[in-house]
Order: structure tokens, then sequence, then C-alpha cells
């Protein structure tokens, strides 16, 4: 049997070396809630574990340019305590606070989330609703690109073997600006949605709606930023029409699959559903409402 | 000696449980948490396939594997010839139990045993499976019990002729046997029924899923004697079964009882301890397995999934006259499912004129069912309650009149011709009426269910040693594995017998060689038949320890006087002694006679049985499908509660795996007869927050037959969940529910159906 290496290099330089270097899969691990799954259940066998939690501010939250910075493998808990994060993005918090148990939130981090590629990754589709970039190192240096540009299928991702992400950048955020994230699990929690649908608004002061990002996840082979939905949006109020014209592209948006999380009906049905509610609880907190989305 | 009316000081409290410290520290011994010198550890290789030929294994790379010392078959396993086995709460035969533990000749479900490996180490275990080479020619499988019993349907056994049925079939077919009971002229009822309901049932198989995976560790000495450390619901049938499968003689086995972390009837059977001991015997060590939760799901038993037909025929008044019930009960790959008590339970709780219930067992390519709380009872009553409140929705009456009307009481005679006797469902019903759940009105946007539950409750053998010790201090031991309180339980009845605190007692689960026989902890039994054997013990150590003080005082046995704990004069004839406590009693027990202790077997008869009532508010989400249960009131019968937090424990318990049942809980199988969701991230158990607080509504109706008036309570609860919440989710929606499970998408489809 080949055997594991396991590396915590202090640098992105070293960890960048190790990646480049090594002959056979090598893996990156931030909180490892989704690897160390994997390897014990014999999906993934990697030759090389490259522990990126040593390397300087890849665990901090900072904000710069008036807008925040969020190093990669901050574990979710850390983001949720974040009186910053929790104000500017109260959408991708509440999705942070929906993986796995308290005990996994201790460790799970976004980088993980986004580049384990699921299509049913809970702070995805907040995350794309955010318009986050991914700020990437890799041997040919520094990159930055949106987030939807990170997953290109099932567990499969746009980075080359030697890359990973550093940090994610949340743009500064305008007045009267919302997110929210709903997903519909069969339980209360401890559970992987089956729809998952992330909305981010900003309105004017008479509250008609300027500027909207949508994401569903679940409903095809990767998370979708949906236009159509943010069309629907852009230039309405949140009336029955809107929320009616919204459902709709939500539902046209989805390509899902049947399987023993849901059926195709089923996840169309729900991908609507969950598209009215969440506009609801990003409209009103872009109207400077709290509310409590789960 | 009957203690019902007594002024009772121990039984009725609510001590702190003697095997709680152990447990919330992490330090009680559960399967999986022993170890040998030099023991090896052993895997078994699964059938990928759910039907296929087993064509030739071939073990010789594995073998070869450095690590590897021994690898087994069938072929290590006696041919053993169809025999009935006793078990506690299903039918089991021992070539099935045989053919199953190790596949002989076919694989007959994804799973299924069909070799096993002893190694150095896990890791090597494992590689070593991969090197197996097993030749399979793939079968057509079926899956489904009403495909299962289709003509074209492949057949798993071509040895199985339906029993139950003249003259016998010609042709193999995949039902094992047919049972009929019949009461009255079915056909004559319904003709003078004025409201006729009918409808159509589907349960899915479920897990027991306790929490904790199958484990044991097995040595076979070089002298043939044999231990065996594992957690069961019963040591003395492991050591039974083991020997059986591997034709050996009982007495050569000891059989340890671990902690058990739960088995709900799952672990009535064996799987892993003949595989174990054939290991060890081959190699010389001792062989420790544990299965995986994917094996557990893939490998053991869960109770059956089923297909139901209801008509039940009533008068305007409520009168029920007739009902006809037709039963198809997934047995899995081997003959056996709860078909009895599946016919008898749904209608044993009322007392109807007409009855003709038919009930089939049939093998499908699944692993076989084993006994799951109330095996069947759950699955028909889902049927007849359900079919209930449609009843009284269409007779416009409430369902709880209803069933008041037609409830069963002393002197009603059931359909398999048991007269009920001292049974309280009349004032679990009377109860219901008067709980402030019942009484206040249904919040808006939430609906009500009621629905009711029976099981049998049993006795048996049972076993018990009570001993003084010489301190004054009383050990107490039975050969009932502890599932839910026993210990607890069994030294408070002796500690009320012996008038001392409880906590001078200390309760032991002995192992085989150091108790009498006690069957298996099953059909909620223990507190009963292990109850009264504890209980006798006690009181003929009280008997002996009022002699021990007549010699010390040289007066009259008869004229000594047992209270409090001590030895009084039986009144101023008998002489002026200051009273003799245990400890003073104990001193002296070497000049006296020597050890006071008692043992006593009982084969206990007259377990009362149990009835049940649950009321539950759910309100529905009509855009998903999601259904959250608002609360929930769980009132029972349980005759006299020992420990009420234990009882009230058990009746949270059974209902909470009743509300997983209703909603989520099913196997999901792919077209290749391979089960998808083998772990607890698919198959939806209910999580905490899923759950209000269930109420436990204690009655007690005391069964004469115990000492103290207990009756089992641990089955009853799982009965009526799946009806209350159907019936609930009913109202909510105008929309019947009558496929199990409940789950947001067939609650959104049926509701999609209906224009809703």
């Amino acid at each position: 049997m080949p055997g594991l290496t396991y590396t915590a290099p202090t640098s992105v330089d070293a960890a960048v070396k190790l990646l480049a270097g090594s002959s056979g899969l090598a893996k990156v691990l931030s909180g490892g809630t989704d690897l160390l799954v994997q390897m014990r259940s014999g999906r993934m066998k990697p030759e090389l574990i490259v522990d990126t939690k040593k390397i300087p501010g890849i665990m901090d939250i900072r904000e710069e340019n008036g807008g925040l910075i969020v190093g990669a493998a901050t574990p979710g808990a850390v983001v949720e305590a974040n009186a910053a994060m929790n104000k500017a993005w109260p959408g991708v918090v509440e999705a942070l606070d929906l993986i796995g148990s308290t005990q996994v939130q201790g460790r799970c981090s976004l980088a993980g989330n986004l580049c384990n590629a699921s299509p049913a990754a809970d702070s995805v589709p907040a995350l794309y609703a955010a318009a986050a970039t991914a700020v990437i190192v890799g041997s040919k240096g520094r990159r930055e690109i949106p987030v939807e540009q990170v997953p290109t299928g099932p567990g499969r991702t746009s980075l080359a073997k030697d890359e990973f992400i550093l940090e994610f950048k949340f743009p500064p955020r305008p007045a009267h600006s919302g997110d929210a994230y709903l997903r519909f699990i069969p339980r209360t929690e401890m559970d992987i949605a089956v729809v998952g649908c992330g909305i981010s608004v900003t309105l004017d002061d008479k509250g008609v709606c300027t500027a909207a990002r949508c994401s569903l996840g679940a409903v095809a082979p990767t998370v979708l930023l949906v236009q159509a939905m943010a069309d629907a949006l852009v230039g309405h109020t949140l009336d029955d029409a809107t929320l009616a014209k919204l459902d709709a592209a939500a539902q046209a948006a989805c390509k899902p699959i049947n399987d023993k999380r849901g059926t195709i009906e089923y996840r169309t049905k729900v991908a609507g559903v969950l598209a009215r509610r969440a506009a609801k609880i990003a409209f009103d907190r872009a109207s400077g409402k709290t509310v409590k989305a789960h | 000696m009957n203690y019902i009316d007594s002024n009772l000081k121990v039984v009725g409290t609510r001590p702190i449980r003697p095997d709680g410290v152990d447990k919330v520290t992490g330090r009680a011994i559960y399967a999986a948490d022993t170890r040998a010198s030099g023991m090896l550890w052993g895997k078994i290789l699964r059938s990928p396939h759910a039907h296929a030929r087993i064509v030739s294994i071939d073990t010789s790379k594995a073998e070869k594997l450095a690590g590897v010392r021994a690898v087994v078959t069938s072929a290590d396993f006696p041919n053993i010839a169809s025999e009935e086995a006793f078990v506690g709460e299903g039918p089991m035969n021992f070539r099935d139990l045989s053919a199953n533990i190790m596949a002989r000749g076919k694989a007959l479900y994804e799973g299924h045993a069909v070799a096993a490996v002893a190694a150095t180490t896990q890791a090597i275990a494992e590689d070593a499976l991969a090197l197996i080479d097993v030749k399979y020619e793939v079968l057509p499988h079926v899956i489904d019990v009403d495909e299962a019993m289709a003509d074209n349907a492949p057949v798993l056994h071509d040895d199985m002729f339906t029993s139950g049925v003249t003259p016998k079939p010609a042709k193999a077919s995949n039902i094992a046997k047919v049972v009929t009971f019949k009461k009255g002229d079915v056909e004559a009822g319904f003709k003078t029924a004025e409201v006729i309901v009918e409808g159509t049932y589907t349960t899915k198989p479920v897990h027991q899923a306790y929490i904790e995976p199958h484990a044991c560790l097995a040595t076979y000495g070089s002298d043939g004697q044999i231990t065996i450390h594992s957690s069961s619901q019963g040591h003395f049938m492991v050591r039974a079964y083991t020997a059986k499968l591997l034709g050996m003689d009982i007495a050569n086995i000891r059989c340890t009882p671990a902690e058990i972390g739960g088995g709900f009837g799952g672990k009535t059977l064996v799987y892993l301890e003949p595989v174990a001991v054939a290991l060890s015997r081959k190699t010389g060590k001792s062989v420790k397995m544990q299965m995986t939760r994917e094996e557990v799901f893939r490998g053991s038993g869960p109770t059956s999934g089923a297909s139901m037909d209801v008509k039940i025929g009533a008068k305007k008044d409520g009168t029920i006259v007739a009902v006809n019930q037709i039963l198809k009960f997934q047995a899995g790959a081997f003959a056996g499912s709860p078909i009895g008590p599946g016919c008898m339970c749904g209608l044993a709780l009322y007392d109807i004129e007409h009855i003709n219930v038919v009930g089939y067992d049939v093998v499908s390519n699944r692993p076989k069912v084993a006994a799951y709380r109330a095996p069947g009872a759950p699955i028909t009553s889902f049927a007849i309650e359900s079919a209930l409140d449609e009843l009284a929705d269409k007779l416009g009456m409430d369902p709880l009149t209803l069933r008041e009307k037609n409830a069963a009481r002393n002197g009603s005679k059931t359909h398999y011709g048991v007269t009920h006797s001292n049974i309280g469902f009349e004032q679990v019903l009377a109860a219901v009426k008067t709980h402030p759940h019942w009484k206040t009105p249904v919040k808006t946007g939430q609906a009500r269910g009621l629905a009711c539950g029976f099981w049998f409750n049993i006795g048996g053998e049972s076993s018990a040693n009570v001993h003084i010790n010489e301190d004054g201090s009383v050990s107490a031991a039975t050969g009932s594995p502890d599932v839910g309180g026993s210990r607890a339980s069994m030294g408070m009845m002796v500690a009320e017998v012996l008038g001392i605190s409880v906590d001078k007692v200390r309760t032991t689960v002995a192992d085989t060689a150091s108790i009498g026989f006690t069957f298996l902890t099953g059909g909620s039994r223990v507190t009963f038949a292990t109850g009264m054997a504890v209980t006798q013990a006690a009181e003929k150590v009280v008997d002996e320890l009022k002699k021990r003080a007549a010699m010390i005082w040289e007066i009259q046995a008869d004229a000594v006087e047992w209270r409090d704990g001590k030895a009084f004069p039986a009144g101023s004839n008998a002489g002026a002694f200051e009273p003799l406590d245990l400890a003073a009693i104990a001193l002296k027990a070497g000049r006296t006679g020597g050890p006071i202790n008692a043992e006593v077997s009982v084969n206990a008869q007259g377990a009362g049985a149990g009835f049940g009532a649950h009321i539950c508010d759910v309100s529905v989400d009509k855009e998903t499908g999601a259904v959250t249960i608002e609360r929930y009131t769980a009132i029972q019968d349980v005759g006299k509660a020992i420990h009420p937090s234990y009882v009230e424990g058990q009746i949270q318990g059974g209902a909470v795996q009743g509300i997983g049942w209703a909603l989520n809980e099913e196997y999901i199988y792919n077209d290749k007869g391979q089960m998808e969701n083998p772990g607890f991230l698919d198959y939806r158990c209910p999580v905490a927050s899923d759950i209000p607080m269930i109420e436990a509504v204690l009655v007690e109706v005391p069964n004469p037959r115990h000492p103290f008036g207990a009756r089992g309570v641990g089955e009853v609860p799982i009965v009526p969940p799946m009806a209350a919440i159907g019936n609930a989710i009913r109202r909510a929606t105008g929309v019947s529910m009558p496929h199990l499970p409940m789950s947001p998408p067939t609650i959104l489809a049926a509701l999609s159906a209906a224009g809703k």
C-alpha cells in the first residue's frame, strides 16, 4: 500500500512547492470535514495532504477597502461569531451555520465547502449571491476569480494541481442591501440540502430592487448562479407578481436528478418556494429589519 | 406475596440509575471495548449482488497475504437441517440462521455474508477481503413484497412451498406461509353494516437503528472451551445459537454479556459470534469482530415492510360489525416475518363480532427481518387505526368516541382465541378524554391525530439470585441483559421486599455460567418475569433471615417478624429482643447455617397485555410537504411503574422511533437491488430538534399476576405513532396518507395529486 504524507507548511510558497512536487494525488486540507470522511470511507486515497492552517492569515477575517476578507481555512464558527460578517452578510453566516453540526462548524471552512464542489454545499449558493471572489495562489502566482468559476462539476474545480484558495474577498456593501440563504432538508438539522437558495439584493429608497444575485443549490451538477432570477427582481418591489416571476425563473433554471434525496419534480417545485421565501428575507434585511431565517 | 395495595417505599420512586455514571463517563464496557492478548481481527466479505448463485470461492490469494491467519466460508460450518429455533419475538429456523450468517450456495441479498477473514490487523483483514475471488452467477432479484408474490417473480428458495394452504402448492414460490384468523361470519357482518371504509396501506422496512453496532470477542480454547463477550438481548440465546450453528455442546460455551447500546429486538439473534468462534477455532487465537454502520444496515435485520388491505363495516351508531384485513409482510431473504402478531394485534383492541384476517409471509432479496419493538403490531395498527379515523369522519363521530364505543374490555374475546382479562384499555381512553392535550382546542394551522396500540407482552423463563453479603449489603443477579433499566427495577423490587434502601442493593447481569437459564430480553418480559424471579428470591431470603434471627434469639421462626429491613420479635410473647438488621444477622451467618442466599428460576405466566393511546398535533408546510410535530402525548397502561422515569423513557423512546418510521425512515434501493442509504445521513432517524417534548402519561391498572402489578411497557409505545401522525396529517391537509414514510416528497406529491 502507498503511504500517506501529511505536511503543514507555514508559508504559501512552501505549500505550493509541496503540491507541485507531488507525483500522486495531493489534497489540500483546511478543516478536513469532507476530506477525512472521504478517506475513512475509502473513496479518497491521497498520497499527500497539505494542511494550510499554519499559513499566516488563512484563518483570519479582516476589513480592506470597505470590503471584508475571509481567510480560506477560517472555521465556520469563527465567521459566525464575526460581527462585521453578521452585519454585512447574514445570508453567508446563516449558510455556514447550517453545515453539519456545531462540532463540524468548529472546523469546516468556506474554501473546503467550495472546493469539495458538491452541488448541495450550503455556503456556496450564499457565496455566489454575495459576489465573493476567490484569491487563488499557485506556482504561476496569484489570481482572483469569481467564486462561481471555481467548481466545474461534482467534485471538480478549475484549480490547477498546485493551486489552492488563500482567501475570499467580499465586496463593499451599499446601503439598503440584504442577503439570505434557505435550504430544504427532510429533518431540522444534520442533513444535506435537497434544494438550497441564496439571494442578495440592493434596494433604492422606495424598496425597488436595483441589483440582485440569485443562486440555487442541489438542482444541477454544480451550484447555479441564475441571472433570470435576478432579472425577475431588478426594477421591482417584492410584490406578488415579482414573487411569481422569481418562482418561475427558479423552477426553469433547475436541472435536477432523481436520487435518494429527492425527485426532479420535488426539487424543482421547492426551488421556486425557497426562492420566494429567501427573497422575502433578503428584502426585509435590505429594508433594515432583523430577520432570522432558521 | 402480592404487594399491589401495600404501602410501597421504594417501588414507584425515581432513584438515580445504577449504570448512569459508567455510561456518561464512557467507562461502560460495550461489546467493542474488549481486547485479548494476541487477538486477531475478523472481517466479513459481503455479496455485492441482491441475488446470485455462488459458483466458486477462491480464498488462496487472501490466505497468502502476510498477516492473514484464516479464511472461513460456509464450508466451515455444519450443514444444518430445518429446525425451528426458539426466539423471542419472531420465528427463526436454524438452517436459515446458519445460511444467513454465511451464505450457502446462493447470496440472497446485497450484504449477505459469503466469507470471513481473521488477520493481525483490521487493515490487513480488509485488504484480504478484496483478495477473495468469488465467482457469482447473478440472478434476477425482487425487493418489493407485492412483486415478490407475483407469478413471474424470481424465486429465492426452490424448496419453498407455501404452507397453510391446501392442497400443498405444486410450484415453489416466495410465499412461505399463509395464516388465517376468523371470528364470526364476516360476510354476514358486512351485510348488516351501514357504513363501510376501505383502504390499501403500505409500510417500509425500518431498522432498529441501535447506536451500538454488533460486535464480539470470541476465544476457542485448545481444550474446546469457548468464551464469548458480546452485546445482545440474551447471552443464553447467543450461547445456544452459537452451539447449534457450530455443532457444539452448550456447556462448552460461556457467554458474558457486554453493556448493550440498544437492541430494540434487533439483537435477539446472532450474526457475528458463530463466525468469530469458527475463525478462532481455525487460528487458535481470540478473534474480535465488529460491524460498521454500513454493515449493520446491509447485513442485519430491519422489521418487515408490508402491503395491507383493510375493510371495516359499522353501524351508524359507531358499532363496528365486521373487519376484513389482508396483510402481506416482507420477511427478508428467509421465512419468518412477524406476520402472526401482525394478524392479531391490530384488531386486539376492539370488541368486534365478525373478523377475517389473512396474512402472508413473503421472502424477497433483502436482509432477513429481525424483531423490532412489538414486531408486526405497528405495521398492522397503521392500517387499522388509519382506517378507523376515516370511519370516524364518515360517521361524523369523534375518533375517541368511536374507539370508546368499540374498545375491548375484560371478557372480550379476540379473533385469535384469547379472552382479555385485567386489561386497562378503557382506563387509557378515559385518560385521553381528561388530558389537557385532548381538551385543548387545536391551534390554527395545526391538526390533531389520535391512534391506539396493543402489545401482548410475554413472561417466560428467568432466573435470579439474591445474596446477603458479609456486611449486610445485598447483591442481586439476574440473567437478563439490561436494555431498559432492569438493573434499577430489579434492585428496587429487592429493596422493597427486604425493607431496605435501594442503594444497599447492587444488581448485576450474570454470565451464562453464573446464573440459571434466562430467556432473552424481549417481548417486554423482564420487569414482569425476571422481576417475579428476583422478588421471589428476595422473599426466600427474608424467610431465611427470620430463621437466622430466631436462631440468634433462640425462639421459633414464626415468632419473628420482618419489617423495615429488620427482624423483630412478633409480639410480646416472643420475648423482648432488640431488632436485628441485615448487618447484624450477616455477621452471625457463619454460626447460623452459612451464607444467606436464594436463587429462584421461574416460568412466569400472566404477563398483562398493554394498551396505549397517542395524541399528536402537527402542522404541514403545504409548499414543501414538511411536517412539524408540534405537540405529542403518549398515554399508556403500565400496570405499575417500578421506576417511573425509566417507564417514561421507554414511552418517549418508542414514540420517537415511531415518528422516524412515520416521517422519513426507509431503505432506498437502486435497480440492482443495492441499498443506497446505508448510513444515518440518508437513513433519516429523527434528530433531537425534530421532536417536541413527548409527554408520557402513566395509567396504572395493576397486573394481578405480578407481585407489584407490573406489565410490560417497552413495546406498546411504538405501535400508535404512525397512524396518530398520519391521521393528523390527513386532517391538516384533507388528503389521506396511506403510504409510509410520509416524507416531504410523498406529501407534496399526494397534495398535488389531490389538486391541493
